[in-house]
């Protein structure tokens, strides 16, 4: 299926095996340089004014005398005295942008949302701009605002443009209404999923390095091709004009896919004034991009009495903004998770006056399967049936939205290993009927599913006599270990050391690559690497065949293996060439060869292609002060061939933990007086820390998949948090008998009395 | 974050002597929230007095007690070998708070002075009595899931972050302080104020005054004592409720019993009839739901707050039950007792 190579299979010495990090070093001892620390000459810092406590009106007045005239301060720019160019009406929409009209800072007097960046400060130094920038004042008239999600449900809408890239609900399937009436199990709910940003430990930060109107840009982003594009579109500039880098990122969890505004304030500042700029945002400015939208569903399943599902209802309606329809896959989820005949979808947006929702880890998944998850717990429940039981009962042996097989779906098995690792067997099944002590405990579980796509990648591979490999693309390692795959996939593919391959990526003059996200990178940037090594290959075995008197002579390239830095036949090791007298011979310095891996047509179109990941959660909560603990998780994934056991790990992890964030913790919470999330800063927004962290166990489920990229890849980045937080919210009820449908499950919440509904977390003060 | 002159005086008479020539100034010592402050501009000190180089890093021994300097930085006093003997209760307290990052700079005297963390006090965008006096509260009626169920007004309902003066309410330790005219000692009862109509002020101490130590009475609590913290994750967060107790046993009746509460007041709060009704009582459950009825009778919400009220009554009975058991709450193991 798909574009099988010539060669044969590479020698899997670190494919597969568990590795350390190669930037590993650079990172720990600060030699790896982030956006804002790369050095330029006469560099000027920027610091950006954000706009008042209102989400919509318009600036009246702005004085930034006082600001100009303080020592140190470069220029002050506002809405009224910006450079005024043509592309401040550009209307370009960055790669993922989503329908609608991008927001551009200091367009016009408008205030569109709380904390818009309404001037940005120039000066010699950070701290100068940063009290410059405390003298500017401003008075706004306000108009009414609506950020209150739960009063907007009555205007909710279907999308009418639909995101490119994201699939819509799928048609309803069946007669959910007959099945549901007549089903004799169903559970109907409401579950609410708290807004959330993603807070990387890396604010946002551009330095843009202006050389006689040539560009430098070091951006915080995940993929230099988006800034680059973003620059060219927006701002006219030519191409040959503008090189993004992009080296390291620290986090970003797709706060970084779409340029933020930092980056367009740097260059627009930088160009004005021919000089070098910085702009680095602040944690609480953080808060002022974008969100993962607070989403409210509604689910309604049915069921025989044996537990096989019937009927299932997923509504949904998200926040987006008043200026962009964004979406993600929150709904469709319920279609082809579970084996059922009657399903039906709807999917809508409320706008609101916030900031543009974005994708945040498991965009869409993260909200919709922990709906359906915890649904599936609450049939389970009304049913009398294990939960593991009732999933396996309606286990999806096909996509029933699309029809199509899939490539590979090792689900059954993770139930399997999991449960085993777990102990899941010893569960007894009534609520409030295991504990400890003062502690009730609680085991809960559910499913994880998370699209796997390939994305079309060029990369280069260079070979140099001295016998170091270099491989090269345009993707971004946002500390997700992409730097060490791709060496590890190289090492392999030219049978050399890992230490001999250097890995170039994060610069926009390398071979194009996509966008850094949905967990596509490793299979994407992996696959053409291969390629571009196999590449190399073949040039290499083409010269040595050629050479007089070659062992070689009259062999094919399907016999050849590569290790050891020789080209040897396969059956016949004494017949073997030294790559690098090859190159001697031939006097060549380097040898490079630059391909392009796509995804397989007839794949993409013929199949369907997921990740899966069954997770088990053990709660422990006090009885009568609610203080909950998650002892224990087993998270056993599903994800194709796993290319670095190590890093891999490491990326389940960190999805269980933002699991565990966003079932107990995360919220960003709206005053909607202000039109503003008022817990911008880490003390207050929180996150899970070590003593929430505890016993987390990975298990990787064997899968074999050839079909869904060309190295077998799954990938892993977002899997690890779809699911979590049902499982916690389903261990949390099996501890106390209590359903809190309303993220997070903060203290106040569970202490409530009765067991039900939505609650107050959602409607705060009009 | 503005511009501000730093001066660093050697000397307890030149630091007072520096802060009262300028209104303006504000001591610095660990600087572990005064800094934020700045950099919200929340804060805006003309002169930052420097008071490190003061000699005020010792703990000394007083009447029985324990004389702290205002210097001891948390980590240092948390892990004293007399304090983790003898006041156990205070030791528990400063651990169960920040990070150790934050009680190796964080020092005892500005423990004391750390300021609320209401989510509007931190954002200039928005009216806050305590930061800006007669622009309002915008907790009520607004996020406030943390802020105050005791002794608010309607001018603010904020509560003192502090763990450790919690701990120091019930120790019932005093608070000694130089001003121009000598110096003078606080109770620690009397130290931090209510919000009432000058929610601006968080305490009695005058503007040109600055803490010298704390210290503590003989009495230290070292057997029947506990800190419990409920917060909204295991560790590294404010309280939404605390409770120091602390009991003195005799023939399983209750001699003596100190109670305070932390995260539901403008202060550490304190409630001597709650005291008063365990004295005498078996130290057993029906005294405590009493002493938490009592400590808890002039409780009132405002909405999202409004569990506190159940989780504080239920939160001091727990902890009277480890007081009483001696077996106190564990800093390190969030598993709670």
């Amino acid at each position: 299926m798909v574009q099988t190579s010539t060669a044969p299979l590479p020698s899997r010495a670190y494919v597969g095996t568990g590795q350390r990090r190669i930037d590993g070093v650079s990172k720990v001892t600060g030699q790896a340089r982030y956006a804002a620390e790369f050095p330029a000459d006469g560099l000027l810092y920027g610091h950006v004014v954000s706009g008042g406590a209102l989400a919509n009106g318009m600036i009246e007045r702005i004085d930034a005398s006082a600001a100009e005239a303080a020592e140190g301060v470069v220029r002050v720019y506002t809405h009224e005295n910006r450079p005024r160019q043509p592309w401040f009406d550009s209307t370009y929409q960055d790669q993922v942008a989503p329908p609608g009209i991008p927001f551009r800072p200091l367009k016009d007097a408008k205030i569109v949302y709380s904390g818009q960046p309404v001037a940005l400060v120039v000066a010699r130094s950070l701290e100068v701009a940063a009290y410059a920038a405390s003298l500017i004042e401003i008075t706004y008239r306000e108009e009414p605002f609506r950020t209150d999600l739960a009063a907007e449900q009555s205007n909710a809408y279907v999308p009418p443009e639909k995101r490119a890239g994201i699939e819509p609900p799928p048609p309803d399937r069946g007669d959910v209404d007959r099945a549901l009436a007549e089903a004799p199990v169903k559970v109907e709910a409401s579950y609410f999923v708290a807004a959330e940003h993603h807070n990387p430990m890396e604010t946002h930060a551009s330095t843009v390095v202006w050389n006689d109107g040539k560009l430098t840009v070091y951006d915080k982003i995940q993929g230099v091709v988006a800034s680059k594009e973003y620059l060219t579109e927006v701002f006219g500039l030519i191409a040959d004009d503008v090189q993004v880098i992009s080296p390291f990122v620290g986090g970003a969890f797709g706060v970084g896919l779409r340029p933020q505004y930092q980056l367009f304030l740097a260059t627009m500042a930088a160009l004005d004034l021919q000089r070098s700029v910085r702009v680095t945002l602040t944690r609480d400015q953080m808060f002022t991009l974008t969100y993962r939208p607070h989403t409210i569903q509604h689910l309604a399943l049915g069921a025989d009495r044996d537990g096989r599902l019937t009927a299932i209802r997923h509504e949904a309606v998200a926040a987006t903004s008043t200026f962009e329809d964004y979406q993600e896959v929150v709904v469709n989820w319920s279609g082809l998770g579970y084996r059922c005949p009657n399903v039906a979808f709807d999917y809508k947006l409320a706008k609101l006056h916030t900031y543009t929702p974005s994708d945040m880890r498991a965009p869409g998944a993260a909200t919709g399967v922990y709906g359906l998850e915890c649904a599936m717990d609450e049939l389970a429940h009304a049913a009398g049936i294990d939960p593991l039981e009732l999933r396996l009962k309606n286990y999806a042996e096909e996509d029933a939205n699309t029809g199509n097989p899939f490539t590979s779906k090792q689900l059954r098995e993770c139930y399997r290993q999991g449960a085993e690792r777990f102990g899941w067997s010893r569960r007894s099944a009534a609520p409030r009927s295991m504990r400890e002590g003062r502690e009730l405990i609680g085991w809960g579980m559910a499913t994880g599913f998370w699209e796997a796509s390939m994305q079309q990648t060029s990369a280069r591979a260079i070979l140099s006599a001295d016998g170091r490999l270099e491989v090269a693309t345009a993707t971004a390692d946002i500390g997700t270990g992409t730097y060490t795959i791709l060496a590890q996939i190289a090492a392999d593919a030219m049978g050399v050391p890992i230490e001999q391959v250097d890995v170039k990526i994060g610069d926009s003059s390398l071979p194009a690559s996509p966008l850094e996200g949905g967990s596509w990178t490793a299979a994407s940037a992996g696959s053409a690497v291969e390629k571009a090594c196999f590449g190399l290959r073949e040039q290499l075995f083409h010269h040595a065949r050629a050479m007089e008197g070659s062992p070689l002579a009259n062999e094919v390239l399907e016999r050849i293996t590569f290790a050891g830095g020789r080209m040897a036949v396969a059956n016949d090791p004494s017949r073997s060439v030294v790559v690098a007298d090859v190159m001697a011979a031939l006097g060549l310095e380097k040898l490079a060869a630059e391909e392009t891996a796509k995804p397989d047509q007839d794949a993409q179109e013929n199949y369907s292609a997921y990740t899966h990941a069954a997770i088990f959660a053990e709660v422990r909560v006090d009885e009568e002060l609610n203080v909950v603990r998650v002892t224990r998780i087993v998270n056993a994934v599903a994800a194709g061939r796993i290319l670095n056991l190590k890093t891999a790990r490491s990326q389940i992890l960190g999805g269980v933990v933002f699991g565990i964030g966003m079932a107990l913790e995360e919220q960003s919470e709206l005053d909607h007086r202000f039109g503003r999330f008022m817990n911008h800063n880490i003390a207050e927004y929180h996150i899970p820390v070590n003593a929430d962290v505890r016993d987390i166990d990975v298990i990787f489920v064997e899968e074999h998949d050839d079909k869904v990229s060309p190295i077998g890849v799954k990938g892993l980045g977002e899997i690890g948090i779809v699911g979590t937080a049902a499982a916690i919210a389903n261990a949390i009820f099996h501890a106390t008998g209590k359903r809190v449908r309303d993220l997070p499950i903060t203290p106040d919440k569970l202490l409530r009395d009765g067991d039900d509904g939505v609650s107050s977390g959602m409607a705060r003060a009009g | 974050m503005n511009r501000f002159s730093y001066v660093r005086p050697d000397a307890v008479a030149a630091a007072v002597r520096e802060r009262a020539s300028d209104p303006g100034a504000r001591f610095i010592a660990g600087g572990t929230n005064l800094l934020d402050l700045m950099k919200y501009d929340v804060e805006a000190p003309s002169r930052l007095i420097d008071i490190t180089r003061l000699p005020l890093r010792d703990i000394q021994e007083l009447d029985g007690g324990l004389r702290i300097g205002a210097l001891v930085p948390n980590s240092d006093l948390a892990y004293d070998r007399r304090i983790e003997e003898r006041y156990p209760l205070l030791a528990s307290a400063i651990l169960a708070g920040a990070s150790p990052q934050l009680r190796n700079m964080a020092t005892t005297g500005g423990n004391l002075l750390q300021r609320t963390r209401c989510v509007y006090f931190y954002d200039t965008a928005t009216p806050c009595n305590k930061r800006t006096p007669g622009s309002g509260c915008s907790a009520i009626g607004g996020i406030n899931r943390q802020h105050a169920i005791l002794g608010a007004s309607e001018h603010c309902i904020a509560t003192n972050p502090s763990d450790m003066g919690v701990a120091l309410a019930a120790l019932r330790a005093s608070v000694r302080v130089a001003g121009p005219d000598g110096e003078r000692t606080i109770p620690f009862s009397e130290f931090h104020r209510l919000p009432g109509d000058e929610p601006q002020r968080d305490n009695n101490l005058a503007a040109d005054e600055l803490i010298l130590s704390v210290d503590l009475p003989a009495e230290h609590f070292a057997i029947n004592y506990t800190y419990l913290k409920l917060r909204e994750r295991l560790s590294y967060a404010f309280a939404l409720v605390s409770v120091a107790a602390a009991l003195r046993l005799e023939d399983g009746k209750i001699a003596e019993a100190r109670l305070a509460l932390g995260g539901v007041a403008h202060k550490p709060w304190r409630d001597e009839a709650a005291e008063e009704l365990l004295r005498g009582q078996p130290a057993e459950r029906a005294s405590f739901e009493q002493a938490a009825g009592q400590i808890l009778s002039g409780a009132r919400g405002f909405g999202e707050n409004d569990f506190k009220i159940e989780l504080a009554r239920r939160a001091v009975v727990r902890a009277l039950e480890q007081a009483a058991a001696g077996t106190p709450q564990s800093q390190s193991d969030k598993r709670v007792q």
